[in-house]
């Protein structure tokens, strides 16, 4: 079971509490974009099998989304944080890199 | 490696069975092959069966980082129906359908594969509306469908409970000639007759990078050395975006835990498969009396081959609603495995950025029944640079537009 903590209202919620929404970081290609760009914001996914960035919800909570920094191979959670940054806070990456030695936030980018 | 008959059971029952061969060889990696394939799972194995049976390439091997179907294809729930929406997809679901009814006589291996009959029921006026809709589709696509009500329904499955105070059974698309089969024994039956034809099925033996040279492949890395080849095909489901990573490319897929429980056994009481996608659930009865109980995919990415226990609970909620007999039933074994999702729920049969490098993958939570199918059309595909059965499921058609939606017509993960 998954559990999350919700940084805005602090509470730990399981997954059942939560509503999955993706990659995080996402840029966003509007009008004027090429067919390329298009594809890879629409379609394109980075699946790594290690540290991964993903939006939720807190759907049956205060309904806010969030994002969190995941580990889809060990289910390990290295931190949540608001979904108003274009990278992932430096606390969350020091997180990660202390548990996973040699990563890197550009590898993901 | 010997013919599988009666009598060479009778034969062998006289000499204790002393007779009996290695179904296959465990050889050690050559320096080079025309074509290597990732993933000894159904749908690699069965791709180098047809290249070499229907296109003469024999000097293949297929790498496995575990043991043969140890991934989604000897954990998945064996449904096979070919009752899709779209005529791309009914193409090659039915073309494996029928392969399955001969599969045994064909690969000299019993696959058990039972045509017992695939309901999918209609538990909301949406969705009558809509298997009426496929029941038309597949009259045109020559596939065998047919609309029923829910008195035949009942008449069929007699442990369903078509009255439920929820979701009543309106009715069902009901595939005659759909069913199950033994999910080991595919990839079992496949290997037999890859290493038959001189085919090299290699264990343990993991692809950790991918060599190119000018824009094309040249080779592999593997946990048991280097290994030169003409041509990849990368048919390894979960692990594709994985391997994609290896040779510098991304994927439309996403890999998530989808999971599958079965029962204590029990004496027979259901000889068809019933789906309920409303409720999301779907059960059968296998041959040693367990009841075989599937649901829905996890949201998140996962590769722990671990699902979480609120999906359980779920679908079996569901299935009590229809089933109301199988609430005191015992559940003995769960797991789950990984499945590789495309956004519009149908696979990519596929040439890559990479020159001579194949990608098979995205069957997601519905590709056991395709496997004899996606075989025939991937080899053809790696043999002669195109295939009639693959031609719609190339990796442009996200940039163009054309997809072929089915996640309408398959609900539920099967
Ligand atoms: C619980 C569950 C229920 C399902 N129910 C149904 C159903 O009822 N009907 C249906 O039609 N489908 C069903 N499916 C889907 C079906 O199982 C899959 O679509 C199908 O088995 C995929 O086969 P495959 O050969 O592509 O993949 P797999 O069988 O997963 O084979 C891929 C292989 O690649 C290997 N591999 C991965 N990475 C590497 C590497 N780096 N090097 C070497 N080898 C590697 C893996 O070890 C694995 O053996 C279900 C799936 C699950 C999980």
């Amino acid at each position: 079971m998954l559990i999350l903590t919700c940084p805005y209202c602090g509470i730990r919620c399981d997954e059942t509490e939560l509503a999955a929404g993706g990659e995080a970081h996402l840029k966003r290609f509007g009008p004027g974009s090429s067919d390329e760009e298009f594809e890879g914001y629409l379609f394109m996914r980075a699946n790594p099998k290690g540290v991964h960035f993903e939006r939720w919800r807190h759907a049956y909570g205060c309904g806010k989304w969030f994002h969190a920094a995941r580990n889809t191979a060990t289910l390990e959670v290295y931190g949540t944080y608001p979904a108003q940054v274009h990278e992932p806070p430096q606390e969350v990456l020091d997180a990660i890199s202390t548990r996973v030695p040699g990563w890197r936030w550009k590898d993901v980018s | 490696m010997g013919h599988y008959s009666a009598l060479a059971v009778v034969r062998e029952a006289f000499r204790d069975h002393r007779g009996w061969q290695r179904a296959w060889k465990s050889p050690e990696p050559r320096r080079r092959y025309d074509v290597v394939i990732v993933g000894a799972g159904g749908h690699g194995l069965a791709t180098a069966y047809y290249l070499g049976k229907n296109h003469g390439i024999r000097n293949v091997a297929v790498l496995e980082k575990g043991w043969l179907g140890g991934g989604n294809t000897g954990r998945n729930t064996t449904i096979i129906r070919s009752n899709y929406l779209q005529d791309a997809s009914a193409a090659i679901y039915e073309k494996a359908r029928t392969l399955y009814e001969t599969l045994s006589q064909d690969l000299n291996y019993n696959v058990m594969f039972s045509p017992r009959g695939v309901m999918m029921l209609a538990q909301t006026e949406h969705e009558v509306r809509g298997y009426r809709r496929t029941a038309h589709a597949n009259a045109l696509q020559g596939v065998e469908t047919e609309f029923i009500g829910p008195g035949r329904v009942k008449e069929l499955c007699p442990i369903i409970e078509v009255r439920g105070p929820r979701y009543p059974v309106l009715g069902a698309l009901w595939q005659p000639r759909g069913g199950t089969a033994r999910h080991d024994a595919v990839a079992w039956g496949y290997a037999r007759k890859c290493s038959e034809m001189g085919m090299d099925v290699i264990q343990q033996c993991e692809v950790t990078g991918i060599r190119t040279s000018g824009g094309d492949v040249s080779g592999v890395v593997t946990t048991r050395g280097d290994i030169d080849c003409g041509k990849l095909g990368i048919v390894v489901a979960g692990h594709s975006g994985h391997l994609a990573d290896m040779a510098g490319f991304r994927l439309p897929i996403e890999s998530v835990a989808l999971q599958a429980l079965v029962s204590e056994p029990i004496k027979p009481c259901m000889d068809v498969v019933v789906m309920a996608n409303t409720v999301h659930g779907y059960m059968s009865q296998s041959d040693k009396g367990e009841m075989v109980i599937g649901g829905g995919a996890d949201g998140f990415n996962n590769y722990t081959q671990r699902g979480s226990f609120s999906h359980i609970e779920e679908t079996v909620r569901a299935l009590v609603e229809t089933f109301p007999m199988i609430s005191r039933l015992k559940m003995l074994r769960q797991w789950g495995g990984i499945v590789d999702m495309t956004g519009d729920r149908s696979p990519i049969l596929s040439g890559t950025p990479v020159g001579n490098l194949f990608v098979n993958c995205g069957w997601g939570t519905g590709g056991f029944k395709a496997i004899p199918g996606s075989g025939w059309g991937f080899a053809e595909l790696m043999a002669k640079g195109e295939s009639p059965l693959c031609a719609e499921f190339g990796l442009d058609r996200f940039r163009e537009g054309r997809f072929i939606d089915e996640s309408v017509a398959a609900g539920v993960a099967h």
